[in-house]
């Protein structure tokens, strides 16, 4: 059996740091790099892409990595999972396919491909078959949205990412798994651990959960004596290494940025957190309150103990649908007086969008430098206070009323409260809004349309 | 009869949450994740004491809807899920932190009771560490070379 497997984390998110999956290749041994590109609304945005273009769809980001991320593949034997394929993985994979081809890689390369966690071909024959799709937040049935309805996909787990390493992909690519599947999947190919020893999924959910944001587990957004981060122009992205007995060592390769440590770690393992006793993932659940961690070096945690219990009958669907329009406008007034100058301005505002007719579902106003992120906590400001922003959003389900509030903003500059500036970026943008719907469906519905198939460049 | 005091409560003074723990916080939807860790091993008692659901729901009064707290001690860390916090949440929110990840500090701002000598330390700490931050080169006193 394997003794030690080291899984390198290479993208937290669509729009990650684009230098860290090549500095987790060259930077010293790794076995596998897995690369997270989905988060809650990527497949929505994805989904617009692809209805206009039906070839695109996917983290695109990922096919311009390879170019410069498949000759180390090659050279160094190691393997890449990633979920970059969002609601087009076949065309993520042709696009790999064509960019190894013209690479002079000295050999072929084996792309694995997972597809059937994309069900909105099959979203009317699931509701007549009487699966409600309600939405886990608000107990709304999805009929209430149907015609609006952008994207559903399933979260798949590890299984098939298992399967394509098993049938030699040098690149996994997926679309909706889930981020800690993607960690998972090679410790249980190469462990070879039974997909019921629930301590072992366990463990690897929470090596996936450590590792699936990326350098939030090893510097990055570390709150915990922040001051004393150093390094974070380069910040080393985490690294798994696995042992066949579910313990595992969180590290980062020699010479980066940033740090591993138990605050570190631990500060990430809170991050998203519901009910610590059941993380629930289509694999199984994780007890987090099991979790035992101990420095054993520098930069280096050793995580042990935990366990878990066995998978559930239902996976989580994510579906996107169309909510309506929103719009954020900001301008900038200085002191003397500048918070007084921002709220008489938003006073203005506030009343000729009333006067034109306009209605909103909301209107928020924010003074930034006073109120924006800790609200009523912050206290009254400085009475001298430099500057304010006043930011003030709108949302409606028309696209008209939105249009016109982005008209109002520049008006204020010369009709409204004095010392206004910060403007020079134009008309604020109508933004459309793509709303998430969280459901849960059952695993049979989903299972049999996984599919594993693999092309050889 | 008056009752003989047998066992006297040790003293408490308040002390704001920044100084005894660190945070992150997350979404889901319209909730807020806040997870709380102790700096120091010894104040997470405090923390689980001091941050009770009824004060923090007050706290974040006219913020959030409803208010739920799971604690891990494996941890020294409490995690609380701050229901109805994000405007909606997710891409609808209007909001400059939609995602709640700055709430973490939020709840920093909060002030709990701690026992003195908890109390001290804390701050102790933290004076130490500012102290260390503004310590640059150029100023670090050195012994003048021979």
């Amino acid at each position: 059996m394997t003794q030690t497997i080291r899984i390198g984390s290479g993208q937290g998110f669509w729009g990650d740091w684009l230098e860290a999956p090549m500095r987790q290749a060259q930077g010293g041994p790794i076995d596998y790099l897995m690369m997270d590109y989905l988060a809650e609304v990527t497949m929505s945005i994805m989904q617009k892409q692809k209805s206009r273009d039906p070839s695109r769809g996917y983290a695109r980001d990922f096919v311009t990595l390879m170019e410069r991320l498949l000759p180390e593949v090659v050279a160094k034997g190691f393997k890449v999972v990633s979920n970059a394929g969002g609601v087009n993985p076949r065309g993520c994979a042709d696009a790999v396919v064509a960019v190894a081809r013209g690479l002079s890689l000295g050999r072929s390369v084996r792309i694995g491909l997972v597809t059937g966690d994309d069900i909105l071909d099959r979203l009317d024959e699931l509701l007549a078959a009487g699966h409600a799709l309600t939405n886990l937040d608000t107990g709304r049935p999805l009929s209430d949205v149907r015609p609006a309805i952008v994207s559903a996909n399933a979260y798949l787990g590890m299984q098939p990412m298992v399967e394509a390493l098993a049938g030699g992909a040098d690149v996994v690519i997926t679309g909706r798994v889930t981020d800690t599947g993607l960690t998972l999947a090679p410790m249980f190919h190469e462990f070879g651990w039974d997909v019921d020893d629930w301590d072992k999924v366990a463990a690897g959910t929470v090596a996936g959960h450590i590792i699936e944001c990326g350098a939030q587990a090893s510097g990055g957004n570390l709150l915990y004596h922040w001051r004393s981060v150093k390094g974070l122009a380069d910040p080393g992205f985490p690294i798994v290494e696995a042992d066949a007995d579910g313990t595992f060592v969180i590290t980062k390769h020699p010479g980066t940025g940033g740090v591993v440590s138990c605050q570190s770690v631990t500060e990430q393992l809170v991050y998203e957190m519901g009910d610590p006793h059941n993380y629930i993932t289509p694999d199984g659940v994780a007890d987090f309150t099991t979790i035992q961690l101990e420095k054993a070096g520098r930069n280096r945690v050793r995580v042990s103990g935990v366990t878990g219990g066995p998978r559930t009958d239902m996976l989580k669907v994510s579906i996107a649908y169309f909510y309506g329009y929103k719009a954020i406008g900001s301008l900038v007034y200085s002191w003397p007086d500048a918070y007084a100058k921002a709220q008489a301005a938003d006073k203005v505002l506030r009343r000729r969008l009333k006067d034109l007719g306009l209605e909103f579902e909301q209107i928020l106003t924010e003074y930034v430098g006073v109120d924006a992120t800790h609200g009523k906590l912050a206290g009254d400001p400085d009475p001298d206070i430099a500057e304010v922003e006043l930011r003030i959003g709108v949302r409606a389900t028309e696209r008209a009323p939105v249009e016109r509030f982005t008209r109002e903003i520049a008006p204020l500059v010369l009709t409204g409260p004095p010392s206004v500036t910060g403007f020079a970026g134009g008309r604020p943008a109508v933004q459309e809004i793509v709303a998430y719907w969280p459901a849960l469906i059952d695993r049979t519905e989903i299972e049999p349309h996984v599919r594993v198939e693999w092309m050889d460049t | 009869m008056v009752p003989k005091r047998t066992a006297r409560s040790p003293k408490t003074v308040p002390v704001q949450l920044r100084y005894l723990a660190h945070a992150r916080s997350g979404d889901k939807g319209d909730t807020a994740n806040v997870g709380l860790i102790a700096l120091e091993p010894e104040y997470y008692d405090a923390l689980v004491k001091g941050v009770t659901v009824a004060r923090v729901r007050k706290h974040f009064r006219g913020m959030v809807s409803g208010v739920e707290r799971f604690e891990l001690p494996n941890l020294n860390a409490l995690n609380f899920l701050l229901h109805g916090a994000l405007d909606g949440g997710g891409t609808i929110s209007l909001k400059t932190d939609a995602q709640g990840k700055v709430y973490s500090t939020a709840m920093l701002r909060m002030e709990i009771p701690v026992p003195v000598g908890v109390a001290r330390k804390a701050k102790r700490s933290a004076q130490v560490a500012v102290r260390r931050s503004q310590a640059t080169p150029g100023l670090r006193r050195t012994k003048p070379k021979k």
